[in-house]
């Protein structure tokens, strides 16, 4: 049991620091507007196919992890992972099943919850942002899914049939 | 073998969820209250910060790798090259160097003589960038020294050429600084041409800054040089801070339309210096229109 837990913990954690790696990587100004919310993504992969290990919890540590790198308001990412975790741990046994096309248009959905809620956020908070360029994440993530996706299935899979 | 065991495992529910998020978004929501209003959290921000702060090293690694690479490859005669370049720029550079000292001189001995307060010469420490915000208009960046080395809030942050920013929080090893880009900052300046001062307010567009308060009739045009006036108190005077970029006069409006663009590349700085006036001079001798 417990090289087998190893087995299925050790590919989130390396998966994690590099999603970390390539929110926090400087870019040019033009990329950055379209720079995916690598962690949303990886906390909706994780959370569909190990909801029990890797669930509301680990993502909102994640979230707060995220907050103090970015200083933005302590609280704000972590409120939005965790919904994130929440609506995919509720469908899991659903979105398993969907064909990639379909599946895409879920993630699709719940990255735009995930940016309505830090925009809904700043609104609250009175931070200033036009609504338009929420819009760049959403859509590189949505494209970006299904890489993200056979990517990490095959990490998986081949961490498994070396153990 | 473990895809059965996890799909064997997993009824569909998994119990308690609901007030699991529940309680998760409540703690969050009660931080960024009292984080937004009182700053209350700081503490708690740094402590957080601290703990983190070992995986950010992990995460800037590779491009610190990447970028020691790209220098210790660059063939000979590429460093051949650069070299003869720096020889003559540095000659170049001494030679107004030496004028410039010549000026700095000629300036302090008119101004004991007119008995104003000597401008002292500033203090820098240089800081590298960890990160940036990729919330693309909050624009604000991390730096890698914090109180343990001095900085505090409101420190200026300058670039090689121009006004960068400002701290606006100090951690203990690292900071969080604001660019002058920021929608919520404005920095007073002073036309460099007349003397003119006025107000620079970011947009929210890192090229960009505009100008809100010039009445229509003021002498401001294209190409002027804004520098930092000290008035504030928070920046010494006299660095760069952008050159104006467009003028547009609407007659029936009582103030002119004016936007500038940033002296430092905001968006590709990697090194800023923090600076630590011991007095943050105010020239007593102003221009008044």
């Amino acid at each position: 049991m417990s090289r087998d837990s190893n087995s299925r913990r050790w590919p989130v954690i390396v998966s994690l620091i590099i999603g970390l790696m390539l929110t926090l990587m400087p870019l040019p100004t033009v990329i950055d507007a379209f720079r995916p919310d690598w962690f949303a993504l990886l906390v909706i992969f994780w959370a569909m196919k190990l909801p029990r290990t890797w669930s509301v919890g680990t993502a909102w540590i994640l979230g707060i992890i995220l907050d103090v790198s970015q200083g933005t308001l302590l609280g704000q990412h972590a409120l939005a992972l965790c919904v994130v975790a929440f609506a995919t741990v509720r469908f899991h046994l659903l979105m398993r099943v969907f064909p990639l096309p379909q599946l895409t248009a879920t993630v699709f959905a719940i990255l735009t919850l995930y940016q309505f809620l830090l925009f809904w956020v700043n609104g609250v908070a009175a931070i200033d942002a036009p609504a338009i360029t929420y819009w760049g994440p959403v859509l590189s993530g949505t494209i970006l899914w299904p890489l993200v996706m056979v990517f990490l299935s095959g990490v998986r899979y081949g961490t498994r049939a070396g153990n | 073998m473990v895809a059965s065991r996890e799909s064997t495992n997993n009824p569909g529910r998994i119990p308690a969820l609901g007030f699991r998020v529940l309680g998760l978004v409540f703690i969050s929501i009660l931080l960024m209250y009292f984080d937004n209003r009182d700053n209350h959290l700081d503490t708690v921000r740094k402590s957080i910060g601290a703990a983190v702060y070992p995986i950010l090293v992990v995460v800037d690694a590779p491009v610190r790798l990447w970028n020691w690479l790209g220098n210790s490859t660059t063939s000979r005669a590429n460093l051949e090259m650069e070299l003869s370049r720096l020889k003559s720029e540095r000659l170049l550079t001494n030679a107004r160097l030496q004028k410039l000292n010549a000026l700095e001189a000629e300036n302090t001995r008119l101004r004991s003589m007119l008995d104003a307060r000597s401008r002292v010469r500033d203090q820098v420490r240089v800081a590298e960038i960890m990160s940036v915000d990729a919330n693309p208009f909050d624009h604000s960046l991390v730096i890698d020294i914090g109180t343990q080395d001095g900085v505090f809030d409101g420190q200026a942050l300058v670039g090689a050429d121009g006004v960068v920013g400002q701290v606006i929080k100090a951690g203990l090893i690292t900071s969080q600084a604001m660019l002058i880009s920021d929608t919520d900052h404005a920095l007073p300046v002073e036309v460099n041409r007349n003397g003119l001062r006025t107000i620079v307010v970011g947009t929210g567009s890192i090229d960009s800054l505009e100008l809100p308060f010039i009445v229509n009739n003021a002498d401001i045009r294209v190409g002027d040089l804004l520098v930092t006036s000290g008035l504030g108190g928070a920046f010494p005077p006299g660095y760069p801070v952008a050159t104006v970029k467009t003028v547009t006069r609407i007659p029936h409006e009582p103030y002119a339309d004016v936007t500038a663009k940033p002296a430092a590349p905001l968006g590709q700085v990697r090194e800023v210096m923090l600076i630590f006036s011991s007095a943050v001079a105010v020239p007593e001798v102003t221009v008044d229109e």
